[in-house]
């Protein structure tokens, strides 16, 4: 005999109430950094020992930024998810807790306002 | 229910612990992911440092601080775990499709990526270090 109410069977959460959102996210976000990541490795080497110049022209085409954008956001989305993991793992003191995710959070957000700044004003 | 003296207590056997315990490769591989997995979130402070300088001025000084000896050593150890977390991500997402499940392939696998990703690195930094990098300078623009 289930002790689970039908509402609760047909909605598959399990006890947790959340599911595989957290799972699922971090393997779309996995899946996508794939080609993302071998894309930087190629273009990172590619300026390497560049000037200035030669590194803002490579920035300011919109393929090149679009991609760089799309990097940074994903991969900070994966990070997020990643650390959260890790945080869940070994931090188990409650205010220590809320401070972590506080800062990495801060870190994350940060991250993504520089980058994105950075991306618009090379392309202005 | 009584409590036994501490002093009186007989050393109880204790599981097996990490110190003692048999490492497979697997859990080298699995701790490994999450190390460099943290190496990568530090990584994106230069990747931010680096995007700034191409913004607002200091590649110069970015590309000669890169240039350093520690400058080289925390660029290469970025770069391994780049290849380290990419591989070891596509092997991790290959065992969400079901497959390399098995025990020798895992552990084949776990052997694969370390080698993969350190060869992986040092191609990198060979190609860089040969003449082969900069094949962007001069082309955009």
């Amino acid at each position: 005999m289930s002790l689970e109410t039908p509402l609760h069977k047909v909605e598959g959460l399990g006890p947790a109430h959340s599911g595989v959102k957290h799972f699922w996210r971090q393997r779309v976000s996995a899946t996508a950094l794939v080609p993302l990541s071998i894309w930087l490795g190629v273009s990172l080497l590619g300026l390497v020992g560049g000037s200035q110049a030669d590194m803002a022209a490579f920035l300011q085409t919109p393929l090149n930024a679009g991609l760089l954008a799309a990097f940074i956001l994903i991969a900070v989305y994966h990070m997020v998810l990643g650390l959260q993991v890790i945080i869940d793992d070994y931090i188990y003191v409650n205010w220590q807790k809320l401070l972590s995710m506080f800062a990495m959070w801060a870190f994350a957000l940060a991250v993504v306002a520089v980058c994105l700044f950075d991306l618009l004003r090379i392309a202005g | 229910m009584a409590e036994t003296p501490h002093a009186a207590r007989r050393p109880r056997p204790l599981s097996p612990y990490v110190t003692i315990y048999h490492w497979p490769v697997t859990m080298a591989t699995s701790i490994v992911h999450r190390i460099a997995g943290c190496g990568l979130a530090a990584g994106l402070v230069v990747l931010t440092w680096w995007l700034t300088a191409v913004s607002l001025g200091g590649v110069a000084e970015f590309n000669a601080l890169a240039s350093t000896p520690l400058g080289q050593v925390v660029l290469f150890g970025l770069t391994w775990c780049l290849a380290y977390h990419l591989l070891n991500g596509i092997r991790h997402l290959a065992w969400d499709l079901g497959y390399g499940f098995s025990k020798p392939a895992a552990a084949r696998n776990s052997v694969l990526v370390i080698l993969g990703s350190i060869l992986l690195a040092i191609a990198i930094f060979a190609a860089a270090y040969t003449g082969h990098g900069g094949y962007y300078a001069g082309v955009y623009g």
